[in-house]
């Protein structure tokens, strides 16, 4: 039982807000010891699961030419091309419809064709800002709204990956389930019938996020609305906030 | 045959030439400790090739990613003022080069898109052209490369310096956030060696009601995502919770559908992962990308969906594995 105390340390950390890095060193030198691990078995432990888990940093790769296509305007082409499209393409449409393209695309096994860094920064997030800019007639979002805007781009994208991805029966999570079953259970199951039964919860997951990108229209209606209030009585404070914030 | 470890190479060697315009950067007040992070963990991506393949002990790599941990943890690092364009330029170019700049961006999903249909069914003399099992790591990386020659064609760019410079600005704003996912699939291994995962088990185990269908799927589906919120990974905990409750109680005991139990099983485990800090590649490190404030904004954005979803695939477990 005393090995959960290192999962203490974890949420203990993250709930006071220290820096990340220092509560998973600290929590993984404590959860080893207390596991009784030697201090050489924690450094390999650390050494080697650091090697098999680079894949996860391989985005960084598509960085030079975001940030080369940032530089020459991609996000503010972006923002132009949403305009184009008129008031009827809001925030919470705009995000409905990538949120289908990301299931979709991700069930026929495209996972890494969108993401954070490929895809939701220098398009998608300045594509549904640039959509609820139209309300306050290209005047620059309130910090709120826009934190609130960009989040919702973020979510968007991963919702949309993870109630994808298990449609398609090469993905690791679908292969992990055949690997261990049938190697524990002695028993056969097919990739492709725990990819059909993915099918339902990928359905369910888009009616309810969704409906609440829908949602989300009305609700930065009224926070916009708020903000504006605020901001006529206060009118130097509201400007103060820098519309380029996102691009440096 | 293109191997993962290739582009692993690219990245490592992209770090340490950042960081080496790092160290020249008089802009930034933390110079020396940016650059010695950075610098470290290019490096750290070649010497895990030897460790993969266990030719090098792993031992000196574990003692490097202690050294990263204080580097970062106690603020050692910092950015530069990046040399680049301001929005009013930016408007400027934008107008002049107008939807060509989504050519080289929709490069990225049209090459990793061939590199998954199409080129990983290729063969060279028997060999396949992409290694075996890292299709998307290599679809990706082609397509970034691609997409970087194709770009400074598009925008007529002929200084590599410009795309290393503007892409190290979007490092530097990241920050030691970009380690963060692999520190978590480090700990992640922590705990399994130290046997979390067994522990977790057996306390599940202890509270599991006796022959109740409901009880018991929601115990199994809360159970995944519970755990997945502690180990940051629906992967880490799906054998933990199948051999504790899914496989002898819902499936042995009580009949049920193995694949629609697991599959969906596996899709509560993912609704832990929506909400969790600890899966940070998906929550904290988009945060860190789009330069948001509130480090948890993606996660309270996720949370809703991902407790209605939870009560779905319970529902879905309930009503029609069985």
């Amino acid at each position: 039982m005393i090995v959960l105390l290192g999962v203490l340390v974890v949420i203990l950390g993250f709930a006071t807000r220290r820096n990340p890095l220092l509560v998973v060193g600290v929590a993984g030198i404590a959860t080893g010891l207390l596991g009784k691990l030697s201090p050489v078995e924690i450094l390999r432990t650390f050494g080697e699961s650091f090697a098999s888990s680079r894949s996860v940093t391989i985005f960084a790769i598509t960085l030079p030419v975001i940030g080369l296509l940032e530089r020459n305007g991609l996000q503010q082409q972006a923002r132009t091309l949403i305009g184009k499209f008129g008031a009827k393409l809001t925030t919470g449409r705009f995000l409905t419809l990538y949120l289908l393209v990301r299931q979709v695309t991700a069930a026929v096994g495209l996972q890494t064709i969108a993401g954070p860094a490929q895809s939701v920064r220098p398009m998608i997030a300045p594509m549904a800002e640039a959509a609820t800019e139209r309300r306050t007639g290209g005047r620059p979002l309130p910090e709120k709204v826009r934190e609130k805007v960009r989040s919702h781009a973020a979510g968007t994208d991963t919702v949309g990956l993870f109630f994808g991805e298990d449609c398609f029966l090469a993905i690791g999570s679908i292969l992990l389930i055949t690997g261990l079953v049938n190697s524990t259970y002695d028993t056969h199951l097919e990739p492709l019938h725990l990819a059909l039964w993915a099918i339902p919860s990928a359905v369910c997951a888009f009616f309810i996020h969704g409906g609440r990108l829908l949602r989300l229209d009305r609700q930065l209606e009224r926070e916009l609305v708020t903000a504006n209030a605020a901001m006529t009585v206060a009118d130097e404070d509201g400007d103060g906030n820098e519309s380029g914030a996102g691009v440096k | 045959m293109i191997k993962s470890e290739w582009f692993f190479w690219l990245v490592g060697a992209v770090f340490m030439l950042m960081a080496l315009q790092m160290v020249t950067d008089r802009s930034n007040p933390k110079r020396l400790g940016t650059a010695s992070f950075w610098g470290l963990l290019g490096a750290c991506f070649f010497y895990s090739s030897w460790v993969t393949d266990k030719t090098l002990p792993a031992e000196p790599l574990g003692v490097a990613v202690l050294v990263l941990i204080c580097l970062g943890g106690f603020n050692r690092t910092s950015k530069g003022v990046p040399r680049t364009t301001g929005e009013e330029q930016r408007t400027k170019l934008a107008a002049r080069f107008g939807n060509k700049l989504f050519i080289p961006a929709l490069t990225i999903p049209v090459v990793a898109m061939l590199c998954a249909t199409l080129v990983s069914k290729w063969k060279i003399g028997g060999e396949p052209v992409l290694e075996d099992g890292s299709e998307t790591i290599l679809g990706l990386g082609i397509g970034a490369v691609a997409a970087l020659g194709v770009g400074m064609w598009v925008l007529r760019e002929r200084r590599v310096t410009v795309p290393l410079d503007a892409g190290r600005g979007l490092l530097e704003a990241m920050g030691w956030a970009l380690l963060l996912p692999q520190l978590l699939a480090v700990l992640g291994a922590i705990f399994e060696a130290a046997g979390v995962g067994t522990q977790v088990g057996k306390v599940t185990e202890a509270i599991l009601p006796e022959g109740q269908r409901l009880a018991a799927v929601a115990l199994f589906c809360v159970g995944m995502a519970v755990f997945t919120v502690i180990m940051g990974n629906a992967f880490a905990a799906f054998p933990v919770m199948t051999a504790a409750v899914g496989w002898p109680v819902l499936i042995e005991q009580m009949n049920g559908n193995a694949a629609a139990i697991l599959a969906i099983g596996m899709l509560a485990g993912f609704c832990g992962t929506l909400v969790t800090p600890m899966a940070a590649n998906f929550n904290i490190v988009p945060a860190a990308l789009l330069e948001l404030k509130d480090r948890y904004g993606p996660i309270k954005a996720q949370a809703p969906t991902a407790g209605a979803m939870l009560v779905c695939n319970i529902l879905l477990i309930y009503f029609f594995a069985f």
